[in-house]
């Protein structure tokens, strides 16, 4: 039996292994090789430069202004889109007012909003981003033309174009896409907290807000945590490229107020054939994930609640 | 307690989800927290969905109206508009391209995953936990790192613009979650059928197949809509090893290419039909089974 369990796990490992390591281990370990070369992109030269293109990073004030934007989004994204996430489950799940037989419930209506709210969710990016895109439109978006319909004529920002206000567009699409997301999975994290709990706190006379952050929230924790970090990662990765790439005007919008990392890397190899140079951004991006998620990590670890 | 300070100040909006002054509410507290926290959540509601009916609404205009009144209701239906993005834009070509390419990427990530998810979590031998780790390590890393490397490792390989080279990649991306999250379902299972098999005589290939597939198939349900929805929204994979030829481009790449060429036209009615169509099919369908997509979502989450 021996001999046959062994084929039979090479057998069943070797496929999934190879495209693993083929499509995906490869290209990230050659990634952080390139980093340290001159290489364009275009031809097979390249020579090593050592440390080059990571001393020059320090001088590229573009880089630095895509690490500005890239952290900005790391830090109110997540926190944004968490918080509304959070206050919209709570409301849903918990908030309503007390019926006949149930201890707690949601308010009214509370399993219609949560399917609307998921609805960002399953479209794709594109879609989500074009529509923004057409929403902002100065002459004739539908945002501008409410300002007018409502009389405040002189009110017409030019949004996207708007070197103050792009990346704060940007970032509006992306928490209109996220946010339902987090009400659904926060909704299915506090039907598991045992009900007894609220009565417990209801007849010590809590109201709501000390229920959310005496019970809900304590016991939530782990999840508010992993939802964190996933955020985190979009807010550095694809997400944050798709956005930026398809709704800014010009590359990286009005005088680089958009530019991402992602975006930047992707520019930089793809635009200006200075692939080297690009993944050594790549990799500075990978730090600041590193970074980012140490931090939550360390920030978030309290006594875990057994329930 | 009036009928009027339970209602919320828009709940007439069109969802009709809003509260139907109903009488109830025994408590006291918080009657205004009540209207204000209502009116968030309407307004939240029409926020979400105001964008989509929009969109839809804006491909039934002709372009004059579409720039003329933003808001207004289109005077005639103009399905010729779908039917421009459906054949001159290309729409349904990029629609047949998504199909194949996710078909067969979901079919392979579901098989390699599980296969590899079952040995993973069953079986011991040496290197067990390094591959593991291998495996769920890729979760956590930016994929635009790895994407120069890869269009070079795909170009020597032919695979740039085709379907199989973009569903080996797909595959490839998604194993990461679909190993960590399987092999935490298989553990789970009971130990006593799969021996149970293997004592009938049953080889360890067919009791994967016909006992151990089966048994996990909610976990194989949650994994495979996460892996479909993630694999039909894919922009940034595609948008870099999908390029040389206009033809083979996914949904999600077609519709921005259509809006950039679109923009330079200045069909807005086409790019809104072609909005329309890509949208609508996903919607319906998370409509149909939105009970199975947020079960299947929050189970990858909350483990």
């Amino acid at each position: 039996m021996q001999h046959g369990k062994y084929r039979f796990i090479v057998g069943f490992l070797v496929i999934p292994l190879a495209i693993y390591a083929i499509f995906v281990i490869s290209p990230f370990v050659q990634a952080i090789y390139y980093s340290f070369t001159d290489w364009t992109g275009l031809s097979s030269d390249m020579k090593m430069v050592g440390f080059d293109n990571y001393t020059r990073l320090f001088k590229d004030s573009v880089f630095w202004a895509a690490v500005g934007n890239s952290v900005t989004l790391l830090l109110l994204l997540p926190v944004v889109t968490l918080s509304l996430g959070l206050f919209f489950a709570f409301m849903l799940n918990v908030g309503g007012r007390r019926r006949k037989k149930a201890v707690i419930g949601g308010v009214r209506g509370s399993g219609t909003y949560k399917i609307l709210y998921f609805f960002p969710q399953v479209l794709s990016i594109p879609i989500v981003a074009l529509l923004f895109q057409f929403a902002y439109n100065p002459e004739s978006g539908a945002l501008n033309a409410f300002f007018k319909a409502i009389g405040l004529d002189n009110v017409q920002p030019d949004w996207l174009g708007d070197p103050q206000l792009a990346l704060w567009c940007i970032m509006g699409a992306m928490f209109w896409a996220n946010v339902g997301f987090y009400v659904v999975l926060f909704s299915a994290g506090m039907s598991s907290i045992p009900k007894d709990f609220y009565e417990a706190a209801l007849l010590d006379g809590a109201n709501r807000f000390n229920t959310f952050f005496r019970i809900t929230l304590p016991l939530l924790w782990d999840t508010v945590q992993t939802g964190w970090i996933y955020m985190g990662i979009l807010a550095l990765d694809v997400s944050a490229f798709a956005f930026v790439q398809i709704m800014s005007v010009g590359p990286g919008g009005p005088d680089y107020s958009t530019e991402v990392l992602p975006l930047y890397v992707y520019q930089k190899t793809f635009r200006d054939g200075q692939a080297g140079y690009a993944t050594s951004i790549g990799v500075s991006l990978l730090i600041v994930t590193l970074i980012f998620s140490a931090i939550v990590m360390r920030l978030g670890r309290r006594e875990r609640l057994e329930f | 307690m009036s009928v009027q300070t339970t209602k919320p100040p828009a709940a007439t909006g069109r969802d009709g989800a809003g509260g139907r002054g109903r009488k109830g509410g025994e408590s006291g507290e918080g009657r205004v927290l009540n209207v204000f926290s209502h009116g968030v959540l309407v307004i939240w509601g029409l926020l979400v969905t105001m964008p989509l009916l929009w969109a839809v609404i804006s491909s039934f205009k002709d372009d004059g109206e579409i720039f003329g009144s933003p808001w207004g209701l289109p005077s005639a239906l103009h399905f010729d508009n779908w039917a421009r993005a459906w054949d001159k834009a290309n729409m349904g070509q990029y629609f047949f391209n998504s199909l194949v390419v996710v078909g067969g990427s979901l079919i392979g990530t579901m098989l390699l995953g599980s296969m590899a998810a079952y040995v993973l979590a069953r079986f011991d031998f040496p290197g067990n936990r390094f591959i593991y780790f291998l495996f769920v390590g890729g979760m956590g890393f930016p994929i635009i790192l790895a994407l120069v490397p890869l269009f070079f490792v795909m170009k020597n390989m032919a695979l740039l613009d085709t379907y199989h080279g973009l569903i080996l990649v797909y595959i490839g991306y998604s194993l990461p979650f679909t190993v960590f999250f399987l092999s935490g379902f298989f553990r789970t299972l009971p130990t006593s059928v799969a021996e149970a098999a293997l004592i009938d005589g049953a080889s360890h290939t067919r009791t994967f197949f016909q006992v151990m597939l089966p048994m996990a198939k909610p976990g194989l349900i949650s994994v495979g809509i996460f892996n479909f929805l993630g694999q039909w929204n894919q922009y940034l994979l595609p948008t870099v090893l999908n390029v040389g030829d206009p033809d083979k481009k996914v949904l999600t790449q077609g519709l921005v290419a259509l809006a950039v060429s679109q923009g330079y036209k200045g069909d807005w009615s086409g790019l809104f039909a072609g909005l329309t169509i890509a949208m609508l099919p996903v919607l319906g369908a998370y409509i149909i089974f939105q009970r199975q997509v947020v079960a299947g979502l929050t189970a990858g989450a909350l483990k």
